[in-house]
């Protein structure tokens, strides 16, 4: 499963760690940092971190 | 087994909350029809940037479609048209344009609209910002050296103010109470956003109302349609060439008064999202998500309340849609309490306003790091634990908190 966020469009809100640990993390300057490659077992908390992205600039690529 | 596929559930509402009711419904297994009743012509949009990166023309309006999960692809839209009523003895929804709906389940995600100024008044230059149409009829207004009164220091109030300041113009925000954002925040950290409102030249008029909406009687423009100034209840004259109405909202529960349903403020629920009678026992055909569910959350009490955050809708469909489809099939409910995390922020002058927990529930608010007029963490306790915090920057430490409190708060 490969993992796009539109930098532009992300605002470091952080709500997508809350709901994907070890995809999504925010680095010591609370910028978002992540992994662009995820094991399928990880897609409903993927999902899940896309749902709750304020800006919606998570997408799932298959 | 859930669901039979003969069966339909119709979402009446096509905001975030019931996008996420259809998508939770598919990830409950429920296999019949589903079908989302919206009063808007458009798919699910996000609201919160109408009155930020949106109305400041960072984002385009046409980008704030939602990402809809491709589960809900086969799930029939009728936009366009609102509901008007509802009868659960017949288990019917009937829409505005006298169409009617069987359905086996139904859920109530009518949301919120917005509350207008009662006084007369010039209908030409007077806002709300709840819809697309809202926000895009307001940029266009928001223009240099434009006098723009905002009317309700709430959030909406606040962000509007902060953005129509970016684009230059001159804003005075007028409002009944003590501080901005007073019900949400509590004096100590409102006063402090009010520094940061006046520091970037907004005149706050606090303790006032708006008496008199004047017409625009004088200059090239008069025009007796077009608002002119906002008289106050002190008599002060405000020119106008702007009126931005931020009086809160309310639920949208009209259509459901026949169907005997609690709904004093709000659909009333149980810990399941269903919807309860007077009498408080729940329907297990009738869910209630979003803003529009007043419910209770386990992390904090057992009262009900509403709860206008963005998080809301997604965590309240996530329990709701299952609860309907262990209705519909005799299945058992997840026994797990609910008691989702309240979150919100509001970016104000670009500084983020970050929450977590319940600041409606507490009774005392320290400063636990930095300083309100800078970066801080601010904890809001009831009875010495704590359930809140509210924060400029400092994501680590909210974080943390944010942490600690789903592990103290837990219900037991």
């Amino acid at each position: 499963m490969k993992i796009v966020v539109d930098m532009d469009l992300c605002a470091d809100h952080g709500q997508c760690v809350y709901a994907a640990p070890d995809v999504f993390q925010l680095d010591d300057n609370g910028k978002l940092v992540y992994k662009t490659e995820a094991d399928e077992s990880q897609r409903d908390l993927v999902e899940e971190a896309a749902d709750v992205c304020p800006m919606q600039a998570i997408s799932i690529e298959d | 087994m859930t669901g039979a596929s003969g069966q339909r559930v119709v979402v009446a509402g096509a905001s975030l909350g019931g996008l996420r009711a259809a998508e939770g419904l598919r990830a409950a297994g429920f296999t019949g029809e589903v079908v989302v009743v919206g009063d808007e012509p458009h798919m699910p949009y996000n609201r919160p940037p109408l009155s930020k990166e949106a109305l400041a023309g960072d984002l385009a309006f046409s980008a704030l479609e939602f990402r809809r999960r491709k589960s809900v692809d086969d799930v029939t839209w009728r936009l366009g048209s609102a509901v008007a009523e509802a009868s659960l003895g017949t288990r019917e929804v009937i829409l505005a344009d006298g169409s009617v709906l069987p359905f086996d389940g139904l859920v109530v995600a009518t949301g919120l609209r917005v509350r207008r100024l009662t006084l007369p008044a010039p209908e030409a230059g007077r806002y709300a910002v709840r819809t697309l149409e809202d926000a895009v009829a307001l940029r266009a207004d928001l223009r240099p050296g434009a006098r723009v009164v905002v009317i309700g220091a709430g959030f909406i109030g606040c962000e509007v103010a902060a953005t129509a300041v970016g684009l230059g113009c001159e804003v005075d925000v007028v409002a009944p109470e003590d501080v901005p954002m007073q019900r949400p925040l509590g004096p100590e950290v409102g006063a402090a956003m009010q520094r940061r409102h006046e520091a970037h030249g907004v005149r706050m008029h606090l303790h006032r109302l708006p008496a008199v909406v004047e017409a625009r009687t004088t200059g090239a423009d008069a025009d007796p349609g077009l608002v002119g100034a906002v008289v106050l209840d002190d008599g002060t004259r405000l020119p106008a060439d702007v009126v931005v109405e931020a009086l809160g909202c309310v639920p949208n529960t009209e259509w459901l008064a026949a169907t005997g349903l609690d709904i004093a403020d709000g659909v009333r629920t149980d810990g399941w999202m269903r919807a309860l009678d007077p009498e408080g026992h729940p329907r297990s055909d009738v869910v209630a998500v979003g803003d529009v569910a007043r419910f209770p959350n386990a992390l904090f009490d057992d009262v009900p309340r509403r709860v206008e955050h963005w998080s809301i809708p997604t965590d309240t469909a996530k329990r709701a849609a299952p609860a309907l489809v262990a209705g519909l099939s005799g299945a058992d409910l997840d026994p797990a309490p609910f008691a989702p995390m309240p979150s919100f922020w509001s970016d104000q002058y670009g500084a983020r306003i970050q929450s977590f927990g319940s600041l409606g529930v507490a009774d005392t608010v320290r400063v636990l790091e930095g300083d309100l007029d800078g970066e801080f963490v601010a904890g809001y306790e009831r009875g010495g634990d704590l359930v809140g915090v509210v924060g400029v920057g400092l994501m680590p430490s909210l974080m943390k908190l944010r942490a600690e409190m789903i592990t103290a708060l837990q219900p037991r």
